[in-house]
């Protein structure tokens, strides 16, 4: 029996986003192998992580953290964009593709 | 957090859940930045959903159990061996193969993070990345093999290879009784992931009715 490769779109989303900015020089990959594996052993300190959604979510973490400080993503700038996405789900009637309004 | 119940008759689309959305947010952020191109994204995502996997891994396994210079070139550089099959590693790691034998059992953990090779294996399974086993297997290997249902002999030594970002291995498992006479392609049933991970071996081939 087959396992599904990512169980959730966001997983296979950062995986590419990851490999993606590696292939292109933005990062080397043992540059991202170094902070990934930083964030995994600061947040398996209080509880064990169990190689799924936590380890997804320590990814998610760790991406964030490289690019702020290559100065490549602010925390402010994604703090916004995240809650425009989250408007923009919210105002889409179900069926319909979600769209980033446009800031003014 | 746990995702929130939404009814079907909800008028909106469905939250996704908050990583989903600090995903986007980056996506959107380097976008914006010109950083990415979206069908490079999709064509990754594809790759690793569709092309690439176990099978890959399980192709050189077999060959080297079918042809014993391929396997002698195989153990010295694998790296170029794979990448004239196609199997090309996209960071540019090294990768390494290492051979089980009556004397030795070999596994592979990686213990900083999760590096595994990629383009022999596909994306790895969840316990790979699981903090049990990265820190057990180093500690109590033969412990963690038993509970993925694995007794070795006594006298077979267990080696622990602590993968990197830079290099990366491939466990070739011993080839099974029962074998003789299979070509390449027979073979490669037999070899499962986690023989190639060293957490299992090959599967015996099912006799044939007498």
């Amino acid at each position: 029996m087959k396992e599904p490769v990512f169980l959730e779109p966001w997983h296979a989303q950062i995986f590419a986003l990851t490999v993606h900015l590696s292939e292109t020089g933005v990062f080397s990959w043992p540059d991202w192998a170094q902070g990934f594996g930083a964030v995994l052993a600061e947040q398996g300190l209080d509880k064990e992580l169990d190689g799924g959604e936590d380890y997804f979510l320590a990814w998610v973490e760790a991406l964030e953290r490289l690019l702020t400080a290559r100065g490549l993503a602010g925390a402010a700038d994604l703090a916004r964009l995240k809650s425009d996405w989250e408007a923009a789900y919210l105002a889409t009637p179900h069926g319909q593709p979600v769209r980033l309004a446009q800031r003014s | 957090m746990p995702h929130d119940h939404h009814d079907d008759d909800h008028p909106h689309s469905l939250l996704p859940p908050d990583p989903a959305l600090r995903v986007r947010a980056l996506e959107t952020l380097l976008l914006r930045k010109g950083l990415i191109d979206p069908a490079a994204l999709d064509a990754i995502i594809d790759t690793y959903e569709t092309k690439i996997g176990p099978q890959n891994g399980a192709r050189v396994v077999a060959r080297a159990w079918a042809d014993d210079g391929f396997r002698a070139r195989l153990l010295s550089d694998a790296t170029e061996v794979i990448s004239e099959m196609g199997y090309y590693g996209r960071q540019g790691e090294h990768i390494v193969a290492v051979e089980n034998t009556d004397e030795t059992h070999n596994i592979v953990v990686c213990t900083l993070c999760s590096c595994y090779p990629w383009p022999l294996l596909g994306i790895p399974p969840s316990w790979y990345k699981s903090d049990a086993y990265r820190a057990r297997v180093v500690r109590e290997p033969r412990r963690v093999l038993a509970d993925f249902g694995l007794e070795l002999p006594a006298g077979q030594a267990v080696r622990v290879w602590d993968s990197t970002a830079e290099i990366r291995y491939l466990v070739i498992p011993q080839k099974p009784p029962g074998t003789e006479g299979m070509d390449e392609d027979a073979l490669m049933t037999l070899v499962t992931r986690d023989s190639m991970i060293g957490t299992g071996l090959a599967r015996v081939p099912a006799r044939a009715p007498e």
